[in-house]
């Protein structure tokens, strides 16, 4: 194990993480201030990729499709609001799961209507492919260092706009005490309203970003919402900073895992059992850490004010 | 006295009716495959491959008229119990047909078999049937699955590395791909690296590989998955160094997706579409002209099984109650087989040719695999002799 894999292991996993924060961040938003169990936003990843997959063929270039696909889904999230979210703002955890785990099923079966099941392809945009040798003669891929460098400035935005806006203040309020926050006249309903579109929007774009890199097909939204809780069960429901250091923090372990788990059990067992083991625990290292947080700080590692 | 003969005649005529209706009652088929969900891809061209034999033929096997009751198992095999026992009681089905997984096969196959229905897999060829468990109601017109990355193996013993980094998910397939791929191949494996299923990003397994260095990397990995690890292997540029050799990754029902980024890629498998043979050179072509697409080997194994069931029917003169007749007819597999040669083991698996392909761009933009070579010749699996049929 040479400190150049472990390097490019690191930023792998930090690759990783960024995906994950952009879904989780909306996620938790919508989780944290709304108390709104919103199952759907897995989804709106995989429309995210099947609207840019759509673009691209129209266009041909992936930097038109990407800005399109993002306005279309933001218009087919406000449409979701508008429709079906709205109503159940105020239901219980259970109405709310039982309505967007239907909108899962209508959205993936839409998709497969459309674009079929066998799974479509986006290409990397020409002039982000290629690998840069970074470490000694290992290579990284260009684009995989693009979406970092996206993730990061979106988390930088988010985070200014949540510290340093008046919107973002409320929204801070609303995940502390949505309830006073009522009662002091802001129209919570619109709050709720685009932190919901705006929480949609980051999804989506993951899956633009994430489209050229993997397989795109119906029901690819189930594993990231599953990882994407994890993330905000992990940094705290509500928390900008908790999702951002959680998924990274979700992504390094993964990844990390993934790499060196077999070696790691290589030290004292059989090569042998070393294979069975190493990949099985590799599989739950990060629900074993999600389980670890949840016994140790309930409320998760930062959790938004007012909450612990 | 006249009307003494109405009254026979109308004695008669209910016998004569339900005669002639039993003559044409229509032979059922149970079509279960996995029509949602990842795999549903694999169970649209294996559904288009049996019914392309259907349209082909007037809608008649054995010269009797069909009537197929397609099935989802949805993968799962608790729900594909319940769906075979509804084919096999409610449907009253002559024949049960399709099954992509191993998984869905192993938990209908005594419902199925028990019943004295003939099971015939288009796809599925666990090991465990193969050898003690054969059994007679049981066929297979695909592969016995170690088969396929033993063509990989003997290959790369041969022409190639010496050193190879071996791709899989850690699951029961995933594990007798590795032991079929073994068994032929005795260069070094310098790592085995076991991937999680339905995994998204392989950055990490190919930062590994980069890492080791072999002179080559054998992966299985099957339908997204596949189509993920192609795309990031070749965005990784690692496909000169390290050659990418694969089974059940690159073919017609992932190249649609992977296109530029699978050109190249060299897999084993018994068919293609390009096979030069008087079956295949009506079944690919009418396949492409009916639905749009290119076949993949599932499609043509479907379109077999369709074949076998015909050619078995028209022995028995389309009928199927005497079982043993109908069993020394489906034995006998007298078809012409869109892979070319084909014929049955005394475990009911393919004895057959098993060829190097190539994923390469058609002249009208297709992508398609083609044949380079033949690899293994009337190939027979190891299990055969642990089966007590003869």
């Amino acid at each position: 194990m040479s400190s150049a894999l472990l390097a490019v292991q690191v930023l792998n996993g930090l690759q990783l993480g960024v995906l994950l924060f952009l879904i989780a961040s909306g996620l938790t938003l919508v989780f944290g201030v709304m108390n709104f169990l919103n199952l759907a936003h897995g989804a709106l990843f995989m429309v995210g990729a099947y609207l840019a997959v759509f673009f691209y063929q129209t266009s041909g270039e992936f930097f038109v499709a990407l800005p399109l696909a993002l306005i279309c889904a933001v218009g087919l999230a406000m449409l979701l609001e508008a429709t079906v979210l709205r109503h159940f703002y105020t239901a219980d955890h259970l109405a709310q799961l039982l309505a967007t785990f239907g909108l899962i099923l209508i959205l993936n079966d839409s998709a497969k209507a459309i674009w079929g099941s066998i799974p479509r392809s986006l290409p990397i945009p020409e002039l982000l492919d290629a690998s840069i040798p970074l470490f000694g003669d290992l290579s990284y891929p260009v684009y995989r260092l693009m979406v970092i460098a996206v993730g990061l400035i979106v988390a930088a935005a988010l985070y200014y706009i949540v510290q340093h806006t008046r919107f973002g203040m409320l929204v801070r309020a609303g995940a502390a005490d949505g309830e006073m926050l009522a009662a002091l006249g802001v129209d919570v309903r619109k709050l709720f309203m685009t932190v919901l579109i705006g929480g949609s929007a980051l999804a989506a774009l993951a899956g633009i970003l994430a489209g050229p890199l993997i397989a795109i097909q119906p029901g690819m939204g189930d594993t990231v919402l599953i990882l994407a809780f994890v993330v905000i069960v992990i940094g705290g429901a509500g928390s900008i900073r908790g999702a951002f250091i959680a998924a990274l923090l979700v992504g390094l372990v993964d990844t990390l895992g993934r790499s060196f788990a077999t070696d790691f059990f290589r030290l004292f067992l059989s090569p042998a059992t070393a294979n069975e083991v190493g990949p099985a625990v590799a599989s739950i290292l990060i629900y074993a850490l999600m389980a670890l947080v949840l016994a140790l700080r309930p409320a998760g590692l930062f959790p938004a004010a007012g909450r612990t | 006295m006249r009307f003494k003969r109405y009254i026979a005649a109308a004695a008669v005529l209910p016998f004569a009716l339900a005669v002639t209706a039993a003559a044409e009652e229509p032979l059922k088929i149970g079509f279960m495959t996995t029509l949602s969900g990842p795999a549903a891809s694999v169970g649209k061209h294996m559904q288009d491959g049996f019914n392309l034999f259907l349209k082909l033929h007037g809608n008649k096997l054995g010269g009797r008229d069909v009537r197929v009751i397609t099935v989802d198992d949805e993968l799962k095999p608790d729900l594909a119990v319940t769906k075979a026992q509804a084919l096999i009681e409610r449907d009253k089905v002559d024949f049960v047909t399709g099954i992509i997984f191993s998984n869905v096969l192993a938990a209908v196959f005594k419902p199925v078999t028990d019943s004295a229905t003939f099971l015939i897999s288009a796809n599925a060829g666990p090991s465990i049937f193969a050898g003690k468990n054969c059994n007679a109601y049981f066929f297979n017109v695909s592969w016995q699955n170690d088969t396929v990355p033993e063509a990989m193996g003997k290959y790369l013993q041969e022409k190639g590395p010496k050193r190879i980094a071996v791709l899989t998910p850690n699951y029961q397939a995933g594990k007798d791909m590795v032991a079929g791929f073994k068994r032929f191949y005795k260069g070094e494996i310098v790592d085995e690296i076991y991937t999680q299923l339905n995994q998204l990003d392989f950055s990490a397994e190919i930062a590994r590989v980069a890492a080791l260095k072999p002179e080559g990397v054998f992966a299985f990995m099957t339908g997204g998955m596949g189509v993920s690890l192609v795309k990031q292997y070749s965005q990784a540029g690692l496909g000169i160094a390290v050659p990418f050799y694969s089974v059940f990754v690159v073919d017609e029902t992932t190249l649609p997706a992977t296109k530029d980024t699978a050109v190249g890629l060299l897999s084993t498998i018994q068919y293609a579409p390009s096979l030069d043979n008087e079956a295949n050179k009506v079944f690919a072509p009418a396949f492409e002209e009916e639905y749009g697409y290119v076949p993949s080997y599932y499609a043509s194994q479907a379109y077999d099984a369709a074949q076998l069931i015909d050619s078995a029917l028209n022995k028995t003169g389309g009928k199927t109650d005497d079982k043993e007749g109908l069993r020394f007819a489906l034995q006998r597999a007298d078809f012409k087989s869109v892979r070319g040669d084909f014929k049955f083991n005394v475990n009911h698996y393919p004895i057959q040719d098993y060829y190097l392909v190539k994923a390469v761009q058609r002249a009208d933009g297709a992508f398609v695999t083609e044949v380079v070579e033949k690899v293994l010749d009337d190939h027979a699996d190891s299990y055969a002799s642990q089966c007590a049929m003869r």
